[in-house]
């Protein structure tokens, strides 16, 4: 498994603890949603960055009021064709506002890694055989995008009407 | 009709070049099978029981004679010189090698053509009414919502891995012939009090293992919203449609199991945040600049009577039929809308072959603004002719077996590839298409019949609509026997139905009796003025029942 995050690949600073496991003293901890739910209190009062893994089937609306101490979610895909996470890392920027790390888990493939960067996941756990090269090739795909997303890139239909504008200004 | 400007043709092309390594990779064993499938069958490309299968995108059933020159091309140096137009106005080459598919796509590129979406979890091409600009009482031409929703759901990141298929359809006039009620998504459009234009909004059709008819989700969905409103819907679907089991994973499974209610309310729930977020607005200049696309052609001024066609009808009996069948009224006086059967007495329904389709580019240029339409019971169409044109029409047609004079008639069957193509198939469809075709071959005797849409599916799938048949029939297997089960009463318009099972199954020795018992029956019952469906809803399934089974 290697991390790509914001487009490098890095060292995984977080930990994910299964349920049963004890909580570290310190340091980035990555917990399961029942584990959160029962026992929150501990987890938010505990020294080291908080993170949250949804699997498929659990979207983000009942973890929207803690979004703000959380400093990452995890959204499993459990195989690469079930893509209910990318509505999840959509409404979690989109809706939510999350400014920390989403991150996408499981079942990636790469041709996957750019429909994953517009619906708002900027940290991609992959398969060993990926390359940095392997990685920008995927991001390279389409130059330009229809939809209005939250990865920031104009859409198709601004700049169609920029170069209306554009077109407009010359001639008047 | 729509022309890519640089952004379309760069997505396009991009997507070539993509494919093209994705094939790569597979071809050097990079990519293991398993890991191709979905990325081959986001773009078309299944595994087929002899051989590949590529389905070629025709968005909104229009084409342009330029477009069907490339695909007779592409049908002669890649596949086997023909090809098959299926109930989703697209084309399937049956015979390409996996080799060729980056080449025959860099060919598809050239004249604004793909394959993206036209199979896989996503959303499926946008298909509409293949009469749109022509026929009257239209609201307004559905291709231009159609070209806007094509964008919107092209390479959607949110929604390329769905729970499972999703097709959108539009209609813009009262006569449903998209079949929206039948679709995921169906999209009426209509006027409000004010008289502006907006859209019905009906989910949850579909057919397969589980028919169901779509129910409405908004009765007014504005112009400008109408994109949030379907991301909205997708965004539900994604989120809550099932996963478990892909045969209750389609959309009208979620329908069914929450209700149209709640579905309504999480829709609308969904639709205020979308909405306010403001992104998903469609702009007037966006529409504008769409419409201009799709403006009327350059019509002349006509008179709507002409001597000469009618001299021709007395004259040439098979004219006469055509023109009774197959040619149908247009908005503008002087010109008529020409159905072109693909239903030859005998052959392949939906088959064109590569030579047939030059022939029918040529009258295009010649007679119908160079454009060509493909309707959803696999038949082609001319949108405008100049009525004074029709003999000529009708002679090129008919020289290259485009003029059955069949629309809408028996032996006008919609019929998938079946088992002798497809590897989901449990019966041949093909055969039976033929032989029901052969048995009703007189021409009288189908104009005594009247309308009657026979539909035709090789397995449970339905990709031969067979539940929405006037007649339906749907192969099985037993024991490994091809049986056919026949329903009756479905329809596919804006009188949506599921057919009703007559009962047991009959041997492909037996289904050809049947049928003609079915319409002997009939006729025997109905009443002044009554078409097959007409008498079907006053009788009910009982008497056919009677007369089919009092023998066995």
């Amino acid at each position: 498994m290697q991390l790509i995050k914001n487009g490098s690949f890095v060292q995984d600073e977080w930990t994910t603890l299964a349920d049963d496991e004890a909580l570290p003293v310190s340091g980035p901890i990555i917990v399961s949603l029942e584990r959160f739910n029962t026992e929150q209190n501990l987890l938010l009062a505990r020294d080291g960055k908080l993170g949250i893994r949804l699997k498929s089937g659990q979207e983000p609306t009942p973890i929207a009021p803690y979004l703000d101490r959380l400093a990452l979610v995890a959204l499993e895909f459990p195989t690469y064709r079930n893509g209910r996470a990318y509505s999840y890392a959509r409404m979690l920027r989109d809706r939510f506002g999350f400014k920390g790390e989403v991150r996408a888990v499981g079942g990636v493939l790469r041709d996957q890694f750019f429909y994953m960067s517009r619906v708002g996941f900027d940290a991609l756990e992959v398969g060993d055989n990926i390359t940095p090269e392997a990685y920008a090739d995927a991001m390279a795909t389409f130059t330009h995008t229809y939809q209005p997303s939250v990865d920031g890139r104009e859409r198709v239909l601004s700049l169609r009407q920029r170069l209306a504008a554009k077109a407009n200004s010359q001639t008047a | 009709m729509y022309r890519y400007d640089q952004f379309d043709q760069q997505l396009v092309d991009e997507r070539v070049t993509e494919f093209s390594g994705q094939v790569a990779r597979r071809l050097s064993g990079e990519l293991a099978e398993d890991d191709f499938k979905p990325l081959r069958l986001m773009n078309g490309v299944y595994l087929q029981l002899h051989s590949y299968m590529l389905r070629i995108a025709i968005p909104y059933g229009t084409l342009s004679s330029r477009q069907v020159r490339k695909l007779a091309e592409i049908e002669r140096v890649y596949d086997k010189g023909y090809g098959h137009f299926t109930t989703r106005q697209n084309l399937q080459l049956h015979w390409p090698a996996l080799k060729d598919v980056p080449a025959i796509l860099r060919e598809l590129a050239s004249v604004e053509m793909h394959c993206i979406q036209t199979s896989g979890n996503c959303i499926r091409n946008t298909t509409s009414d293949h009469h749109a600009g022509a026929v009257p009482g239209e609201l307004e031409d559905p291709r231009v919502i159609c070209e806007i929703i094509r964008q919107w759901s092209t390479f959607h990141p949110e929604f390329s891995y769905l729970p499972r298929k999703f097709k959108i359809a539009v209609s813009a006039t009262e006569h449903d012939r998209a079949a929206i009620r039948i679709h995921d998504i169906g999209v009426q459009v209509v006027t409000n009090a004010a008289g502006e234009i907006g859209y019905e909004v009906w989910v949850g059709g579909g057919l397969g293992r589980t028919p169901i008819i779509g129910k409405k989700v908004g009765d007014f969905v504005p112009r400008e919203d109408l994109l949030a409103f379907l991301e909205s819907i997708l965004r539900v679907y994604n989120m809550f449609g099932r996963r478990d089991n892909s045969y209750k994973a389609r959309i009208k499974i979620l329908v069914h199991e929450i209700g149209v209610e709640d579905m309504r309310r999480q829709v609308e729930a969904e639709f205020a945040e979308v909405k306010a977020r403001g992104a998903l607005q469609l702009p007037d200049d966006e529409v504008a600049r769409i419409q201009k696309y799709f403006a009327a052609p350059a019509w002349e001024n006509l008179s709507d009577d002409v001597p000469e066609i009618d001299a021709a009808v007395a004259k040439d009996k098979g004219f006469g039929e055509w023109m009774r069948n197959n040619v149908s009224t247009h908005k503008m006086p002087g010109y008529s809308i020409v159905n072109v059967s693909l239903k030859p007495i005998g052959l392949t329904p939906g088959d064109c072959s590569a030579d047939q389709m030059d022939v029918l580019a040529d009258i295009a240029d010649k007679y119908a603004f160079s454009e060509i339409r493909v309707a959803h019971e696999q038949n082609l169409c001319l949108a405008h002719v100049r009525k004074r044109d029709l003999y000529e029409v009708y002679q090129a047609l008919n020289a290259s077996e485009l003029a059955t004079p069949n629309i809408g008639l028996i032996t006008d069957q919609i019929a998938c590839p079946g088992l002798d193509y497809c590897n989901l198939a449990n019966a041949r469809s093909i055969v039976i298409a033929q032989r029901l075709s052969e048995r009703f071959s007189d021409i009288e005797f189908q104009k005594k019949i009247g309308r009657l849409h026979v539909n035709m599916s090789g397995c449970i799938n339905a990709c031969g609509h067979h539940h929405v048949g006037h007649i339906g029939i749907l192969g099985v297997d037993k024991k490994g026997v091809e049986y056919y089960q026949v329903t009756l009463g479905g329809a596919a318009d804006e009188t949506a139905a599921v057919g009703d099972i007559v009962g047991p199954a009959f041997t492909e020795g037996e289904i050809i009796d049947a049928i003609d018992t079915i319409v002997e029956t009939y006729l025997g019952l109905r009443q002044d003025g009554e078409i097959f469906i007409d008498t079907y809803r006053r009788v009910g399934v009982q008497p056919f029942k009677d007369k089919l089974y009092a023998t066995h």
